[in-house]
């Protein structure tokens, strides 16, 4: 059956009317996310990188690396870190412009508890991700490695081992 | 707009063609990372990690699907999924079909947006997707199975399926949750067909994985058992808003497995079982990816911005 052309201008006017919708939706969620983007750009300026690890609940502050004492813990993070970290954090975990230099006191000197909470959620607005795919002994394997970052060689001369180096942080 | 790629007869050639051509343009404009991929094997179902920012993830999937009552089918979607900020993961999908003794055709393309909806991982973390669907009726790549989708809308000839058009609004709520090395994900599905008359339609994806080796082994290695992830997915539809319920509606229950490689890239297989009799018996499912870490740096250098 042939359709008259009223229908077909009327139906191509609806369509033109829910494309013309959806365009303006699509321009209001990107003009929304534009504005929040600086506005967070605008609070990360403000915010040291490192204010976050403040920021971690004293029970996760307090949680024990159970891989401390595994002598594969420090290589096996470092190869996780190489796979997942090193394009934000760099090669040598000194930071690059996309993320924070993890050699800093403020990251040795946190607990590793408050390393593992910081991993497992993120820091989403400044733009790290949340690793929490990472199955939980895979995190702390990358805390294993970060804490062994600031054994001077002296020191691990000095110890039997790194990972026992590790636990005494 | 529609091409078909070829006449009479399947150019079977034109499938590992096209996946040729979409990972070399990744992999000419993006130089190899040292990001590894470790992505979820499911192929259906999505959890609630997104991309990396900056990362683009080029993928290529394909299903191969019995079909009563008409031609079997491979029906095949290259992936472009981008990590916009750490919060919004933006994805272009551009999909085709072969049908077994009728033609290859061009079925459609999909932009779908994802975005984490709480900033912190809790026990269940939401993360809303919304997609914009801009298909013909001969699509079969089967990503989502809705209102009353049933095995024999497919049962007609590319010619015939390819004169219905679909302008549709997808959106999933993506439940996800990761315990001890389990992932546990549910998507609750509504899709409009924008034109005013069509109904809303309801569907569903469940899945659940875990990686075989919790602990990373010191050295690198290929066949280590946390490079692989398996899994179990379901999915189907929920009819819709003029007929809601399970009556005519198909079912699917899909054991898949990731390996994911040192090299960046990634393998899914996945064997999906109809279970009721408007499903097809078998959806056949295989993906490769491969994650091209700073891309979005690369295109800024490009264009002579602020790195």
């Amino acid at each position: 059956m042939k359709t008259l052309p009223m229908f077909n201008l009327a139906k191509r006017i609806r369509r033109a009317r829910i494309m013309t919708a959806l365009l303006g939706m699509c321009a209001l969620g990107a003009s929304l996310l534009l504005l929040r983007n600086q506005a967070s750009a605008r609070s990360r300026k403000e915010e040291s990188p490192y204010a976050v690890l403040a920021t971690a609940p004293e029970k996760a502050r307090e949680r024990k690396n159970p891989l401390a004492a595994d002598p594969d813990a420090v290589v096996a993070g470092r190869k996780l870190f190489e796979q997942h970290c090193v394009e934000c954090h760099g090669q040598t975990a000194g930071g690059t412009m996309r993320g924070a230099n993890l050699r800093r006191d403020e990251v040795q000197q946190a607990t590793p508890g408050t390393l593992f909470w910081v991993l497992t959620n993120g820091i989403v607005r400044r733009g790290m991700p949340v690793w929490s795919k990472l199955p939980e002994p895979q995190r702390w394997q990358i805390v294993t490695y970060l804490k062994s970052l600031n054994i001077r060689p002296s020191q691990a001369q000095s110890s039997s081992s790194a990972t026992e180096n590790v636990a005494s942080h | 707009m529609h091409f078909v790629f070829c006449g009479r007869g399947p150019s079977k050639a034109s499938v590992p063609i096209f996946v040729f051509i979409v990972l070399s343009i990744a992999t000419v404009f993006c130089p190899p990372s040292s990001l590894w991929a470790q992505e979820s094997p499911y192929i259906v179902t999505y959890d609630h990690y997104l991309e990396e920012p900056g990362s683009l993830e080029v993928e290529y999937f394909s299903t191969f699907g019995t079909q009563r009552g008409g031609n079997d089918f491979q029906a095949f979607w290259a992936e472009f999924e981008y990590g916009a900020t750490a919060w919004w993961t933006s994805e272009l999908y551009v999909s085709g079909q072969i049908t077994f003794n009728d033609s290859t055709i061009f079925t459609g393309t999909r932009w779908e947006n994802r975005f984490r909806l709480l900033q912190r991982e809790h026990i269940v973390n939401p993360v809303l997707y919304i997609e914009f669907e801009n298909t013909s009726g001969a699509d079969k790549i089967l990503k989502e199975i809705e209102g009353h989708d049933v095995e024999s809308d497919f049962a007609d000839s590319n010619g015939a399926l390819r004169q219905e058009h679909d302008h549709e609004l997808e959106i999933k709520l993506l439940l996800s949750s990761t315990f001890k090395g389990w992932n546990v994900a549910v998507n609750p599905i509504v899709t409009k067909n924008l034109l005013p008359s069509e109904p809303w339609e309801f569907g569903y994806a469940i899945g659940a994985s875990r990686p075989l080796g919790l602990k990373a082994s010191p050295q690198h290695c290929s066949f280590c058992p946390e490079n692989f992830i398996a899994g179990l997915e379901m999915y189907g539809g929920l009819g819709d808003t003029q007929s809601p319920g399970l009556h005519e509606t198909s079912h699917y229950l899909a054991p898949v497995i990731a390996w994911n490689l040192p090299s960046d890239w990634t393998f899914r297989l996945s064997s999906g079982f109809g279970l009721n009799d408007n499903s097809h018996r078998l959806l056949l499912r295989w993906g490769v990816s491969r994650e091209f870490s700073g891309f979005g740096t690369a295109v800024k250098r490009l264009f002579g911005g602020r790195l």
